[in-house]
């Protein structure tokens, strides 16, 4: 290689990647793709991982630790496997909570059966639980919101739920929120208790890493078939994967915030004689609390997010309504539940926050009328609707009880209108992108995937290991080297390949969209706020949803996939930078002012490089979110790693099928996440920011 | 809650056998959980066959749940029945549920279905590919129906790769169409629609994967004429590359039920497993929603008011004599 010129240092980083991109390319040119020949493709030596996962699974839940169970249904003992009866009993546990919940907004009779039985239920008619009135619902949400932040918050809270109301979508809004009011919780807590544990102890910290993202870029159709056999199929199985969805992001947070904490602190409360108790309930976690919000904010959105998958293993609610209407191409009813998912989001969003910013008065002299002035207000609405209810069963004699609940399907529908607008873009746009999408994909996409699948499987190691060495050394180029093993041997490397190259071209458009929007926005507050509002949206909004639209304007290619995954990557690039950005702090930019350089010096040299670490974990969240969304993409019609998924559902194998796919998947992800995040940590160090 | 409740049922069983001395097989109170699938029919039959149900005093309560997934589902007991399985699409999931144990056959529709690939009406009537409905016809015009990513060939959309595998690639290679013509899975059933649709706009060819009763029948659609279908000449059913091309057979259209149904519901399980649709019957509930635009539970309720001959005897046989 005499490119090395003797006046470039080996050890300048350029040098090292243009090298390594030469021994690349070589190594492409050189190995011939043949089967047989392991430096072009390794032979599957874990193809049986799948029926191992399998088999265990399957004498887990069907065969081992048989006990004898009676069943009165059909009068005799029955052999069951004693884990599946504690996976079963977390399961009606689970399911006795939302019915519950459910009940106490819809009403019902599954948690009087709970306490009696079905026969009773059969015996005494009347034993029914009766539903709240809307109207009552619509009273407290708005007092709530009152009571926890101000008018504004009553007035959103009001509306939102009026329009869920009119629209004729509470019944499901209800169920679903029931389900979220008891997944949210949960993963909150959850993620707060792993988050102060890993804080705790390193070893756990080291432990839980690699789990949790796993637990993140696993795609969730690769565990729906494994929930299915834990747990069931119902709301119960549903609140479970959402959990398991949803509790990551508070766990990270959670410890980023408590790592935050400045040392001085920590010694203030230790010099003060606090516990340990008190140390981490009245000092660390207040002191983190803005870290931990962010996670409770991503708690609401991934469970919300999840609402759709969640219906296809039995959640009730929007999500099954949204993915019936879809399959009959109505858009517009579509985007109507699509709406009350992002209203219910934003509702619970800002409840939380608002409940966790609140301060306790501790001096505050108040009489008892003040201090149960939102209870007795609650009553009051309580009455008020109860009775309005009362009058409308006479006034709507025929059928339906307007005041009461109102039924799905018999409210005013804007589906109409959202329909227009999708037909209208439709046929404004359909000519002028049928010429894009044409050049994007015979001179750009299939070409890109050509090159992907050439690539000889030692060139693919070469070029990631090398990556991983050059930007962050040798640990993590093993590392990253396992990861891609684990792939290598599978049967699934071509189709990981395909993965790859769509996720890699949408995370390049997406941190660069995100990037560019997020520092646009980041320099003002109202305009910050309204990007950040606008990524809650994204992130909520249902991407089956817009998924239709584009498969009309696309057609069912890889341009179609691709557009999805950076309409939802986009998010967490443009929410990182814009948060990175806003807390430089301030007297560091006056200082940059001062000194008398311009917006975009100041941009350049003082805000970004402070900024940078921050705006890299949301690069690494909008490779997470990519890989995701090309997943979900087999919806749409893909060859890689998702429609494998989607097809493990229907075989017998299903579970190890799925759930090896998922790793795969995973690993991808982890194979990014090692590299970004401690390429980002030294970058950090490196800045004295560490 | 879960022990609780059984002891109590347990308790209540045992007065009531020994209170009366004998034990007569009526249905528990506990609900019957019938699975809400995502396409209309499918969705109307539910609530039909609840209405049914419930008319003979049952409990019912519905379930959302993925097609495929269904199929463990009522295998572990979560949900009772699954009542719309298509022989094309499903019978994989189907067997392999019954295999494992705890799916039982409960019977078959009269309604024979195909499951066919075809092309919209306008396609012919356009003359993009004449000589269809003949599957010959596809030897020369697979450029009419080429799309960007498709290389130069035609493009044969077949459905998710879980409905029926390398069924479609298979019969392309078998029928020697494979330099012409590429096959193309698509992700779900709305993403073949929205195919439709977007060609439609287009005026460009399509050849899509569809089925019969479906709601594409009353806009016109035409199912290509393949050789004839005969047991054993997939090449997964142990064909040869000669046989595989064959098309596909007169579907049918069977229910299934969780293997206690029998037991714990005697009569609605006799009801059910008498139960049987025909294809029109299907049609009719299906275009209640389609078409006249009903919501699915209302759309049952009108039809079984309005077929109550048709649906009453299966139940009036079950609690007939002796009652």
């Amino acid at each position: 290689m005499s490119l090395t010129s003797s006046s470039l240092s080996i050890k300048s980083k350029p040098v090292q990647f243009a090298l390594l991109l030469v021994v690349f390319l070589i190594l492409c040119y050189a190995i011939a793709p043949a089967d047989g020949n392991y430096l072009w493709r390794l032979p599957a030596l874990l193809k049986d991982i799948p029926t191992w996962v399998n088999d265990f699974v399957g004498g887990l839940m069907f065969d081992w630790f048989p006990i004898q169970v009676y069943d009165p249904d059909i009068d005799d003992y029955e052999s069951k496997p004693l884990f599946r009866e504690i996976t079963r009993a977390v399961s009606s546990g689970v399911l006795f909570i939302i019915d519950f919940v459910r009940e106490l907004l819809l009403g019902g009779q599954k948690t009087i059966v709970a306490f009696t039985s079905w026969d009773f239920i059969s015996e005494n008619p009347w034993a029914e639980w009766p539903a709240l009135p809307w109207t009552v619902i619509t009273g407290w949400a708005a007092i709530v919101g009152y009571k926890l932040q101000g008018k504004r918050l009553a007035l959103i809270a009001a509306l939102a739920t009026t329009y869920v109301a009119i629209f004729g979508q509470w019944e499901p809004s209800m169920q679903t929120l029931s389900f979220i009011l008891v997944a949210a919780p949960v993963s909150v807590l959850l993620g707060l208790l792993l988050g102060i544990w890993a804080y705790q102890n390193r070893y756990v910290e080291i432990a839980l890493n690699p789990l949790l993202n796993v637990a993140q870029t696993m795609p969730h159709y690769s565990y729906l078939v494994p929930v299915i056999v834990l747990f069931g199929v119902g709301d119960h199985a549903a609140a479970l994967a959402t959990i398991i969805f949803a509790t990551p992001p508070m766990v990270r947070l959670t410890l980023l915030g408590l790592k935050n904490v400045p040392v001085e602190v920590l010694e203030a409360g230790m010099m003060n004689g606090c516990t340990n108790r008190q140390l981490l309930l009245r000092v660390l976690i207040p002191t983190a609390k803005r870290d931990v919000l962010i996670g409770v904010n991503q708690v609401v959105m991934q469970c919300l997010a999840m609402t759709v998958i969640a219906s296809f293993i039995g959640a009730q609610g929007l999500g099954s309504n949204l993915m019936i209407a879809l399959n009959s191409l109505k858009i517009g009813t579509g985007i109507e539940i699509g709406v009350c998912i992002v209203l219910i989001a934003v509702v619970l969003d800002k409840m939380s926050l608002a409940w966790a910013n609140k301060q306790t008065d501790y001096f505050a002299d108040l009489s008892f009328l003040e201090r149960h002035s939102t209870l007795i207000a609650m009553l009051a609405v309580f009455v008020a609707g109860s009775i309005l209810a009362a009058i409308g069963s006479f006034i709507f004699e025929e059928g339906f009880n307007y005041l009461y609940v109102i039924p799905h399907n018999k409210g005013i529908t804007t589906a109409p209108i959202w329909q227009a607008a999708v037909d209208w873009i439709w046929d404004t746009f359909f000519f002028v992108l049928k010429g894009f999408n044409e050049f994007l994909i015979t001179k750009i996409l299939v070409p890109m995937r050509d090159a992907y699948l050439a690539m000889p499987v030692v060139a693919t190691f070469l070029l990631v290991m090398g990556i991983a060495y050059i930007l962050d050394g040798l640990r993590s180029a093993l590392i990253v080297g396992g990861f891609l093993l684990f792939i290598a041997f599978s049967e699934y490397w071509d189709r990981a390949l395909i993965t790859a190259y769509m996720a890699s071209f949408a995370v390049i458009v997406s941190a660069a969209l995100g990037i560019t929007i997020g520092s646009l926005c980041a320099r003002h507050e109202v305009a910050s706020k309204s990007i950040l509002l606008v990524c809650d949206f994204f992130q909520t909004f249902p991407a089956f949803i817009y998924l239709i639209p584009v498969i009309m304007l696309f057609g069912i290619t890889d341009t179609s996939v691709i557009i999805a995954a950076v309409v939802y990557a986009t998010v967490p690039a443009t929410r990182y930078t814009v948060e990175g950005l806003r807390s430089v702090p301030p007297v560091l930019q006056d200082a940059g002012s001062m000194s008398g350089v311009t917006r975009l010096q100041r941009w350049v040299s003082i805000e970004l490089p402070l900024a940078f670490p921050h705006i890299m974990l949301g690069v690494n969240q909008t490779v997470i979110f990519a890989l995701f969304m090309v997943i979900i993409g087999a919806f749409i019609g893909t060859i890689d790693l998702g429609q494998m998924i989607l097809k493990a559902i229907s075989e017998s194998r299903g579970t190890g099928i799925g759930l090896t796919l998922g790793l795969c998947v995973a690993f991808i992800g982890l194979a990014v996440d090692q590299i970004i995040r401690n390429w980002a940590q030294r970058r950090k160090a490196a800045l004295g920011l560490a | 809650m879960k022990g609780m409740k059984k002891l109590a049922a347990a308790v209540a069983v045992g007065a009531i056998a020994g209170l009366s001395g004998t034990v007569f097989a009526a249905d528990s109170s506990e609900p019957i959980k019938i699975p809400i699938k995502n396409w209309s029919s499918q969705i109307v039959m539910a609530h039909v066959i609840g209405g049914i149900f419930e008319s003979m005093g049952d409990k019912v309560e519905y379930v959302p749940v993925d097609n495929q997934a269904s199929f463990e589902a009522v295998r572990v007991g979560d949900i009772t029945i699954v009542h719309e399985v298509w022989q094309s699409t499903m019978q994989n999931a189907y067997y392999n549920a019954m295999e494992k144990g705890g799916l039982i056959d409960a019977g078959t529709h009269a309604a024979e279905t195909l499951e066919e690939m075809g092309v919209p009406n306008w396609v012919i009537e356009k003359g993009l590919c004449p000589g269809l409905p003949k599957w010959e016809a596809l030897k020369d015009c697979a450029e009419a129906f080429a799309t960007p990513d498709s290389g130069g060939k035609g493009r044969w959309l077949e459905g998710p790769q879980s409905w029926h595998g390398d069924v479609m690639p298979n019969r392309v290679k078998g029928l020697g169409l494979d330099d012409k013509w590429v096959v193309k899975f698509a992700g779900a059933a709305d993403a073949l629609w929205a195919e439709l649709q977007a060609a439609e706009k287009e005026g460009r060819g399509t050849i899509i994967f569809n089925w019969s009763p479906n709601f594409t029948d009353a806009s016109g659609f035409t199912f290509i004429e393949f050789p004839p279908y005969f047991d054993g000449c997939r090449i997964a059913d142990g064909g040869s590359w000669e046989t595989t091309g064959c098309g596909s057979p007169k579907g049918w259209l069977k229910k299934g039920a969780f293997w206690k149904f029998p037991k714990t519901h005697p009569n609605a399980y006799r009801a059910f497993s008498q139960l049987t649709f025909t294809t029109p019957q299907i049609g009719s509930m299906a275009a209640l929603v389609d078409v006249d635009k009903m919501t699915h539970a209302d759309a049952a309720k009108k039809w079984l008011a309005d077929n109550e001959e048709i649906w009453k005897p299966w139940t009036v046989s079950v609690l007939g004599e002796g009652n």
